[in-house]
This record gives C-alpha cells, structure tokens and sequence, in this order.
C-alpha cells in the first residue's frame, strides 16, 4: 500500500528521476575527468614528439651535445655547452641579484610597511609582472643596456683583479651576461617577491609575539621568527623564480649578444639556449632543426627538474603552516603568476 | 608599586634594528625603480610614434618611405588572443570543477594538480615548439596561422584559468552545495545554477589575468603564427601581432621604425594594466574569492 503511495504508473518511485534527466549526472564526471586526463595525455605526446624531433641530434654528437664546446652553423657542429653554461651563468646572477630584493620587499610589506600601504605596494610589485617580456627587451636594448656601459666599463676596470667579474673592460659590448641577468631578475622579482610575502604572511603570530615579548627588536624578531619559519618556501619562491629565468626568451635573446662561445668575462656576450632557438629557428633546417629542438629538450627538461624542486620545497613550507593559509586576493594573485598551493 | 626598569636594549642591537630597517625600505624602493624607468621611457618615447596614422593603418615593413601604423599588430592579436581565450577558459574551468566537485583528493586528482603546476614552470619557447611539432611541421591547414598560435597560448593560459578557478571553486561554501543538493536539484544543476554563479567573478578574473599573461607573449607565437605586415581577420593565415611587430621592430635598423616599437610596447603594456585593473576590480567586488 506504502508502495503504491510512492510509485506511478512506469513502476519506480515518484522521487527517482527518469533515467533521460540522470544522464547528465552520469555524464558530467565522466567528461570532466576525461578532460583532465587529456591533458595529461597531451603533455605526454609533446613530450614524446620533442624527444623524437630531436633523437637525430642526439644520436649524432651524444652526451657532446650539452657538453662540446662547438656550436658552429657553418660546419653543421652543434655541440651546446656554451648555451647551457649561458643559460645558467645569467638565470643564476638574476637569483643573485633578484631574490635578495624580492625577499626584502616581502619582508617589509608583510613586517614593517603602514597597513594602509600594504595593497598598493603589492600592487606595485606585481604591476612588475604585467610588463611583456618584449616590453622588457625593448627597454633594456634601447635604454639600460647603453646607460649602463659606461659604469661597467668602470667596474670591470677598478675590479680587475677579481677573476671572471672584473676585467674585459676593452671588450664590454652594450649587451652581454650581466645585461641579460639584470633584466631577468626584474622580472623574477615580483614572482619570488610574492611568493615569499605569501609565505611569511602564514608566519603563526604568536611566534613573533613571542618574540617580541622577549625583548627582540623587530629586525630581531624578523630574523629569529619569521625568516627560520618561512625559509623552505622562500626557497621553493627561488626556485620557481630559477625555473622562470631559465626559460626567458625574448629579452635574453635581445640583450644577451647572441655569440655562441663561453663568455670570458661578466660583461662579454655569450648565447643561452632559449635564444639560440629563437634566434636560429627562421632558417634552420634539417640537423640545425634537430639541434634547435635538442636544445627546447634540453631547455625543458631543465626547468622541469627546477620546477619538481621547487614544488618539493613549496609544499614543505606548506605542510609547517596548514591551518594558517590565508585565501583571498593575495592567493588569487599568486596563482596568476606562480601558482602556490 | 615601584615600576620595574627594563634592561635597555643595547646601542649595537638599536644600530642592526635601524640599518636593517632601512636596509628592507631601500630594497623596497629599488625594486619599484625599473618600474618606474620602464613607464616613463615607455611614455617618454612611445607618445611620439602615436601620431593619426598609428591605429589606422598596416606596418609597410619596407626600408624606406612612410612606416604606417600598427593597426593588423593590435587587431591580430586580439583575434589571436580571443580564440586562445575561447579554447583554454571552458577547458580550464572544467579540469577545475572537476577537480574541485569530483576529485577532491583522489590520487588522480592529485596527479593533475601537480602537472598543472609543473605545467606553469614551462616556458612559453617550448609551447611554441611543441606545436610547432606536432601541428606546422605537420602542415595541418597550412604552415603558420593564426589558430596554431591561439593554441600555442592556450596551453600557456590553461595552467593559469585552472589554479586561479580551483581557488576561487574551493571558496564556494558546501552549505550552497548541500543546500541546493538537499532541495533535490542534481549534482549538474548545483554546478550550473549554484557553484559557477556564485564563483563567477572570481572565474573571470582568473580568465582575464591569463589573457594578459597571453598578450604579451612573444615566443610561442614566433614559432606558430609568424609575422605578417599586413591585416588579415583570417585566422588560418600568417597574421601580425603586437608582441612580434615588438619584437621585429627592434630588430630594424631604422629609427623611424624603433619609434614605432616604443609606441606599440605603450600600447600593449596599457590594454596589459587595463586587464590587470579590470580583474582586480572584479575580484574586490565579488561575493566570494
């Protein structure tokens, strides 16, 4: 009789919906989930296809593509190691230059600045971001890199004596490793700077209170509390930064000098392996082709590594501050640029 | 009672307190430096090139006489950009609805969370090298177009819309969910009329922060859709875009031509600052995110 109450005429319950309205709800996972695996699956093929692109390569010169010295169009000689040893000298010098700032922005934004200069100086910062890497190129090629000659060419001579850095003075040419670097940690400055103002940001109050109660002055505060709690993901921001200046392009083609030799000096040109394929790309063909896309492999499997790294360090920081992450504007902002957990 | 004297603190401990102060506000200020530099050179050198002919007329791209305007850089790039939009923002979403509604923390959801953002550290060069790959060397409808170039960017925005959407997904509280849930509405009918409403703009401003990431991007476009100096709205042939008039502008000898690049960078860096005000104004007005 209850049965009845709750069946109609087809025979099932009058709560059920008809199987053509529950299709659907069977159907929506099934397309949402086959969609993040297609990408998965797309990552793989294009993974897949460089490395087959550029198996020639490989197969021709062998370990001697990223460790020769000979990187010659003319003889058909493509042996990288100037564009891996370019690609770190500058990313590296950008982390020099770049993290230090980034972090001490960070630091006063979170720590020091007036609550009502917090959003506009983040703002600020980030603006960095938003400026195209051509715009960048532009920029240092017509402006920074002429203006700054003349105080390299004074640092390299009254440095002389410090091997690599100072020297060359004769030779400084408008573009060149520390003009390349320079730009590049512009423009990681504003991803590592976020990152670690997100960081600290999870920094447990009472840490720093304590300290403080303790008698610390804030600087002390800073370095006792904060900087030892946020230190891994810092770290991961760095990272993230690294993986960004490696793969930088257009403004590092433009400013690096494009020569494709180990670079003597600080200030002499060198080539990095995302501007030899941009560089190079209109004409190559066949094994210079092959090569080119060697050094994208090379180039991404780089970054890769870098970026594994990073996360790694990200996530550690993470797990200390859970329960303490802070939502909102500033996690939408990082996600735009770096993407924080 | 007596008040107890604090120790004071020591004139070395005060003297580190200070330079260390002062130390983080000059890096501070050092880092808003370039910024500085880089707009007023912007302004100072590309008010110049705007002149009537700018927005109105094609690049010549010759070596000589009259250098016309910009006109198939900014309409090619929005067209470029509008399809890369149309392709990534749905596709974006969707990955984070079902990540957010359906994976939550399955492993494989966890994988798909870990390449998306491995996928964020891959440099742009090597998504224009991808489909260079797999879709110009190909000939798939032609050599370089405009639509393998939306590609190119697509897959660079994709992380972006995903990160940016899962966050803002996550902040739609489950008590709309289960309300809704418990009404009897099925699971499709929360997302569509309780879950994407609510996170609406936080969604858009994900998609618009990923289109301006996409607009100044010079190198996946380089190997994907070319340079053209003339105004095509087809999609499926060479098209010019700002980014790589940029880029080949300063490549020109010619100071006329320099000029123009300064004028051009003004003008992308602004619809770049526009955008960015844009999706900050619509997430500081949203209900959630």
């Amino acid at each position: 009789m209850e049965a009845s109450a709750t069946t109609s005429g087809g025979g099932r319950s009058v709560l059920e919906r008809s199987p053509l309205s529950r299709l659907p709800d069977r159907a929506l996972p099934w397309a949402l989930t086959s969609l993040a695996a297609l990408i998965l699956a797309l990552i793989a093929y294009f993974f897949i296809r460089l490395i087959g692109e550029s198996g020639s390569t490989f197969s021709t010169f062998g370990l001697s593509f990223i460790f020769g010295n000979d990187w010659d169009v003319s003889r058909n000689i493509y042996h990288g190691l100037a564009l891996v040893v370019g690609t770190l000298i500058t990313s590296g010098i950008a982390l020099v230059l770049g993290v230090p700032v980034a972090v001490s922005v960070a630091l006063y934004i979170t720590e020091m600045c007036p609550r009502r200069l917090r959003g506009p100086l983040s703002m600020l910062v980030d603006l960095l971001a938003a400026v195209p890497s051509v715009v960048y190129g532009l920029w240092g090629v017509f402006f920074l890199a002429p203006k700054l000659l003349p105080a390299e060419k004074w640092f390299a001579n009254t440095f002389s004596f410090i091997p690599w850095i100072g020297g060359g003075a004769s030779s400084a040419t408008p573009t060149n490793y520390f003009i390349a670097s320079l730009v590049l940690a512009i423009m990681i400055l504003p991803i590592v700077s976020a990152i670690a103002r997100e960081v600290v940001a999870t920094v447990p109050s009472e840490n720093k209170e304590a300290a403080l109660a303790l008698g610390a002055t804030r600087w002390e505060m800073i370095r006792i509390a904060v900087l030892p709690y946020s230190r891994s993901g810092i770290v991961g921001g760095a990272m993230l930064g690294l993986g960004r200046a490696l793969g930088e392009t257009i403004a590092v083609v433009l400013l690096i000098g494009d020569a494709p030799v180990i670079g003597k000096h600080l200030f002499s040109q060198g080539y990095s392996l995302a501007a030899v394929i941009a560089n190079e790309f209109g004409e190559a063909t066949g094994v210079h082709r092959s090569a080119l896309f060697a050094a994208g492999l090379v180039l991404f499997v780089l970054t890769l590594v870098v970026n594994i790294i990073a996360r790694a360090y990200i996530a550690r920081g993470a797990r200390g501050a859970r329960g303490q992450r802070k939502g909102g504007d500033a996690g939408t902002a990082v996600t735009a640029q770096g993407s924080v957990t | 009672m007596s008040s107890v004297a604090l120790p004071k603190v020591s004139a070395r401990r005060r003297r580190t307190d200070k330079v260390m102060r002062g130390t983080l506000l000059a890096a501070t200020l050092l880092a808003l430096v370039p910024l500085v530099l880089v707009i007023y050179y912007l302004l100072k050198q590309g008010l110049g090139a705007i002149n009537g002919n700018f927005f109105t007329q094609d690049p010549t791209g010759s070596f000589f006489g009259s250098v016309g305007g910009v006109r198939s850089a900014i309409l090619g790039s929005l067209e470029i950009v509008l399809l890369a939009t149309v392709i990534s923002v749905p596709i974006g979403i969707g990955v984070a609805l079902y990540l957010t509604e359906y994976g939550n923390d399955s492993r494989f959801a966890s994988v798909i969370r870990y390449f998306v953002d491995v996928m964020t550290g891959v440099p742009s060069i090597v998504f224009g090298l991808f489909i260079y790959i797999t879709l110009v060397l190909a000939h798939t409808g032609g050599n370089f177009t405009g639509w393998k170039g939306s590609i190119a960017l697509a897959l660079l925005m994709l992380p972006i819309v995903i990160r940016a959407a899962e966050v803002v997904l996550l902040l739609v509280p489950a008590s709309l969910r289960e309300a809704a849930l418990a009404l009897g509405a099925p699971r499709w009918r929360v997302i569509t009329r309780v879950v994407l409403p609510t996170s609406a703009s936080g969604l858009i401003t994900g998609a618009l922060l990923a289109v301006a990431r996409a607009m100044g991007e010079t190198a996946p476009l380089l190997f994907t859709t070319a340079g053209a100096a003339g105004l095509t709205f087809s999609l499926s042939q060479q098209m010019n875009a700002m980014p790589l008039q940029i880029y080949n502008d300063i490549l020109s000898p010619r100071q006329v031509v320099v000029q123009q690049a300064w004028g051009l960078g003004l003008t992308l860096v602004a619809i770049v600052l526009i955008l960015n005000v844009i999706a900050r104004a619509i997430s500081r007005r949203s209900r959630v995110g």
